[in-house]
């Protein structure tokens, strides 16, 4: 039994109290990420190893093969793939950190309610959930970027703006992601079937493998819409040259932004809502 | 300290509080009393400063909820009635991030935590995860989580709600050496012993209302008697033998399985009782407690 030193109302400063509070609150959710590092560490290094050896050397090789490299303006196909791999392992790498998580902060387990307890408001909660995805984001783009790099599959000048417009789609996707798991009560298996038919589908048509072109014009609006194809298009500019009007590349930019813009709204406005009723 | 004047929360068009006045003054052990739905949870967290007020005035350490949320909740310390400890976390871990909710340094925390864990008598449970704690303890870190800021005002929403008897009462030494050292309580509670224990002023709250506000002692001086005579006739004669022993005490209540009557002299009543010639099946004497303040004001009890 202890007695407490007790003087209230004087350790905390209010003004550093209530800045900042998005960074504590990622400090939190990165503590919590530590917990499970060793699937994030070895998903982050094996999952492109995976990709790169078996679709980027595997295909790759039969393809070179049987085109004689003359197919995709004569680039090998691994370099093809790799700002595809890239954009995509950004992408699923933080939802993982705007799902479940935001289901554990508002239903499961409450603790949003208890960090809004404090001098953090609900829009901190929310920019800090969302800072946290966006390092784990940062994390798998380096890690990835530089297995890409190891793999010969694309140049060193292109690593670092091929990284950031990967992040940018991860950035966007996870505020979009997030806008939707703020406003449900209950999983109800939303994000399996958002897995099924909104990730599978994206990853299929959004000219990861082949150029969307390709496709038929009923299905080509399926990569105009998804984040990936507008971050592939991006990465090839920068890794194998890829030419386009730069009305096209403004237009990339400014899905991302708007994306992004519109979901924050919609993150804040739930977070808002939820944590003060 | 703490102000509120025709305080409402109105969700559509339901009252959940419907225009309450109360203060709460510095150093003060404050109770909200009543029973599940009273709106005891929604004062709560208007006074948490989370809760938007939707009428009435409310005034926190000198500023309005509305407004100034985050600098007033700096202040704060909040125990909610579910814990929501973090699970994936071990104990230490649990104080050690919400003090950093609040901008403490990570250097003074260390020593915080240490000395909340010993206030809290989870020396032992330092490493463990919440799962691995009785409910007890896991109520105990909750409370010691709330002090790390070292608030003016510690708000508790039922604090010993699914406790055990022995639970509860490690809980109540821990907070009364609080009140010693002259921490703000504000406590909600539908137990009255935990209210008599805990609070030196109180309100009774039923649907969103207050129906009395004073000291425990005050309020069963006012609503209640001294003493309490509880007597059984079978649960078909209560109702039609309590107006026979009404003229034996100031007041009588039937419930469906007991008549209370309420006297300054609960011996002597049975006496009289016996001597009219009554058989009550079993009797009590007993001293009058909030129970009965909460069933005069409301003409229910407070556990339904």
């Amino acid at each position: 039994m202890s007695d407490l030193r007790f003087t209230p109302g004087q350790v905390v400063e209010v003004s550093r109290a209530i800045r900042g509070g998005a960074w504590r609150v990622a400090e939190y959710r990165l503590r919590n990420m530590l917990h499970w590092w060793a699937a994030i560490v070895s998903f982050g290094l094996g999952n492109p190893v995976l990709y790169l050896v078996s679709v980027g050397i595997g295909i790759g090789g039969l393809i070179n093969h049987a085109s004689g490299g003359h197919l995709l303006g004569g680039v090998p196909y691994l370099q093809f793939v790799a700002p595809a791999l890239l954009a995509s392992a950004a992408i699923q790498g933080v939802m993982d950190e705007v799902t479940f998580p935001v289901m554990e902060g508002f239903t499961w387990e409450k603790y949003f309610f208890a960090i809004n307890a404090t001098s953090v408001s609900a829009r901190q909660i929310a920019n800090g959930v969302l800072l946290a995805a966006v390092i784990r984001g940062v994390w798998t783009v380096v890690m990835y970027g530089l297995i890409l790099l190891l793999f010969g599959a694309i140049p060193v000048a292109s690593l670092l703006p091929l990284m950031a417009s990967s992040l940018i789609a991860g950035i966007a996707w996870a505020a979009a992601i997030m806008a939707v798991s703020a406003n449900l009560k209950n999983d109800d298996g939303v994000f399996a079937i958002i897995g099924r038919f909104v990730i599978a589908p994206m990853f299929l048509f959004s000219g990861t493998f082949y150029p969307a072109e390709l496709m038929p014009i009923y299905v080509r609006w399926i990569a105009w819409i998804s984040p990936l194809w507008h971050s592939t298009q991006l990465g090839r500019q920068y890794t194998i040259g890829l030419a386009e009007p730069v009305w096209l590349t403004l237009v990339h930019y400014l899905y991302f932004a708007v994306m992004f813009a519109v979901s924050i709204v919609i993150v804040y406005r739930a977070f808002v809502r939820r944590l003060g009723e | 300290m703490l102000s509120a004047k025709g305080l409402k929360k109105i969700y559509g068009d339901f009252a959940a509080v419907d225009g309450i006045d109360f203060e709460v003054r510095r150093g003060e052990s404050f109770g909200i009393l009543g029973p599940n739905g009273a709106g005891k949870s929604t004062t709560m967290k208007m006074i948490s400063a989370v809760s938007k007020r939707t009428g009435g005035d409310l005034n926190i350490l000198g500023k309005d909820p509305n407004q100034k949320g985050p600098e007033i909740r700096a202040h704060l310390g909040v125990v909610p009635q579910k814990d929501l400890l973090d699970r994936e976390l071990k104990a230490w871990e649990n104080l050690f991030v919400y003090g950093r909710y609040f901008g403490l340094p990570r250097k003074w925390l260390k020593t915080k935590v240490d000395e909340l864990l010993a206030f809290a008598q989870l020396e032992d449970k330092r490493n463990s995860k919440v799962d691995e704690m009785s409910g007890g303890m896991q109520r105990r870190l909750a409370i010691a989580r709330g002090l790390v800021n070292e608030p003016e005002i510690l708000l508790l929403d039922e604090p010993t709600t699914g406790l055990d008897p022995q639970a509860r009462h490690v809980l109540w030494d821990r907070l009364f050496r609080l009140r010693e050292n002259g921490v703000t309580i504000i406590l909600t509670t539908h137990y009255m012993d935990e209210a008599e224990q805990l609070c030196d002023r109180l309100v009774v709250m039923d649907k969103g209302r207050i129906m009395a506000e004073g000291s425990p002692a005050e309020l069963i001086k006012t609503y209640a008697s001294k003493e309490v005579l509880e007597l059984r006739f079978g649960t078909d004669r209560n109702e039609e033998t309590a107006p026979q022993v009404a003229k034996f005490g100031e007041r009588v209540e039937v419930l469906p399985d007991r008549v209370l009557l309420y006297t300054d002299d609960g011996e002597a009543a049975m006496e009289a009782v016996v001597a009219s010639g009554l058989k009550p099946i079993t009797s009590l004497v007993r001293r009058a407690s909030l129970e009965d303040v909460f069933l005069r004001l409301t003409g229910r009890s407070l556990v339904d």
